[in-house]
């Protein structure tokens, strides 16, 4: 156990060390203030466009750090350091989630909240949008540290993580979008189950893809 | 008693054998120095034993827990070397005197507060080798662990194996040039290839 915190600790450590903490929230921060200019001066336009915006930059967001997600701790040996300890593939995998999750998905919270003033969505949109991400959070990291552990053994393989995970992000951007939609009752159970699939196989893919790393 | 045992164990890497049929055991206070020219498969060897690489053919067993030196030092390259350290010591549970006294053994307590990026080859290996002693494992894998070495590290390294063989831990070491460890078995890895 408390191997897990300290493993939990340093990876949260090192997503919010020297400023990496601001990337994901001015990141979204920059699409919701670009969005508007490219859009025009329509608002019911902006307004229903927007949530669909702010769940690409989430889901972007979310897939920002991979190359530092894996690959550091590959290069340093602290992978094969934890491999000689006994800690499981899957473990590594699950807390890597955990952290990636609290890493970008507190601060993309906190975005949101300027951010949706930005691109025009009134109070309850914004809590509809708000719910549905922090619904999203734990599998758009699920698929980033998925992404990241297949493409650490790969040069410049983080331009490909992204195409990697696309189809699996899907299905999350057409119910969290969807729940903006006033005739879609149903989409927020259908994407917290989709969120909880790919939470739930997230550890066991990529913890198989981390176990491929060494051979 | 035996900690490590390998039987007849064969490895493979890309399309090239290594080695095969190879049998060996370590007891408690024993010592294997893995010799040979590059590309011989020492290292390959040692990541067997310590369970990172699958063995083509044969068993290895393992009678306890295992401390590894390689190429990479895996401590946080911006955090000073003592942080660095600490996060091992907290994944081994182990407490703070236990690193410190691993420190002394090294010389590497007035480096404490220096960040490990700015450490050189030889003083890396020293804060790996601090690791390995704080883990308090009976096994000691050790790829090259005098690389970059200045004599008195060497000797400090020397020392730390005797301690450990004394305390009845078991080191298998992997070098191309001898260390002066007192009492050591030999495998010449060269002359198996």
């Amino acid at each position: 156990m408390t191997m897990l915190i300290a493993l939990f600790w340093r990876d949260l450590r090192r997503a919010w060390g020297s400023g990496a903490l601001w990337l994901p929230v001015l990141f979204f921060l920059l699409v919701a203030t670009a969005f508007p200019f490219a859009v025009g001066p329509d608002t019911p336009l902006l307004q229903r466009a927007g949530g669909g915006m702010a769940w690409v930059a989430a889901l972007l967001a979310a897939l920002l750090p991979i190359d530092r997600l894996v690959r550091p701790d590959r290069d340093a040996g602290v992978l094969d350091q934890l491999a000689v300890r006994g800690v499981a593939d899957e473990v590594i995998a699950a807390v890597k989630i955990g952290a990636h999750a609290v890493g970008f998905g507190l601060p993309l919270l906190i975005a949101l909240l300027p951010a949706s003033a930005l691109l025009a969505q009134d109070a309850g949109r914004m809590e509809t949008l708000a719910t549905g991400i922090a619904i999203a959070i734990p599998a758009l990291a699920s698929l980033a540290v998925l992404s990241a552990a297949l493409t650490a053994g790969l040069k410049g393989g983080s331009a490909i993580g992204g195409l990697l995970v696309l189809p699996l992000a899907v299905p999350l951007l057409i119910f969290g979008a969807g729940m903006l939609d006033p005739s879609g009752r149903g989409a927020i159970k259908l994407l917290a189950a989709v969120s909880l699939l790919l939470t739930a196989i997230g550890p066991f893919a990529a913890g198989a893809a981390l176990r491929g790393l060494r051979e | 008693m035996v900690l490590l045992r390998f039987d007849r164990v064969a490895c493979i890497r890309g399309d090239r054998l290594l080695f095969e049929e190879l049998s060996l055991a370590l007891a408690p206070g024993e010592a294997l120095w893995l010799r040979g020219p590059n590309g011989a498969g020492k290292s390959s060897l040692i990541r067997v034993a310590a369970g990172l690489l699958r063995a083509a053919a044969g068993t290895v067993e393992r009678f306890g827990r295992v401390a590894l030196i390689d190429e990479a030092a895996a401590l946080d390259a911006e955090l000073p070397l003592r942080r660095a350290l600490d996060f091992w010591a907290r994944v081994d549970t182990v407490d703070g005197h236990t690193v410190d006294r691993a420190m002394e053994a090294m010389a590497l307590h007035p480096l404490a507060e220096v960040p490990v990026a700015m450490l050189s080859t030889g003083q890396r290996k020293r804060a790996a080798m601090v690791r390995v002693i704080a883990s308090g494992a009976p096994i000691w894998l050790l790829d090259e662990p005098a690389n970059g070495m200045d004599d008195a590290a060497q000797a400090r390294l020397v020392a730390a194996i005797a301690m450990h063989r004394a305390n009845g831990g078991a080191v298998m070491l992997a070098s191309h040039f001898a260390l002066g460890v007192p009492d050591l078995a030999d495998l010449d890895m060269g002359a198996r290839a």
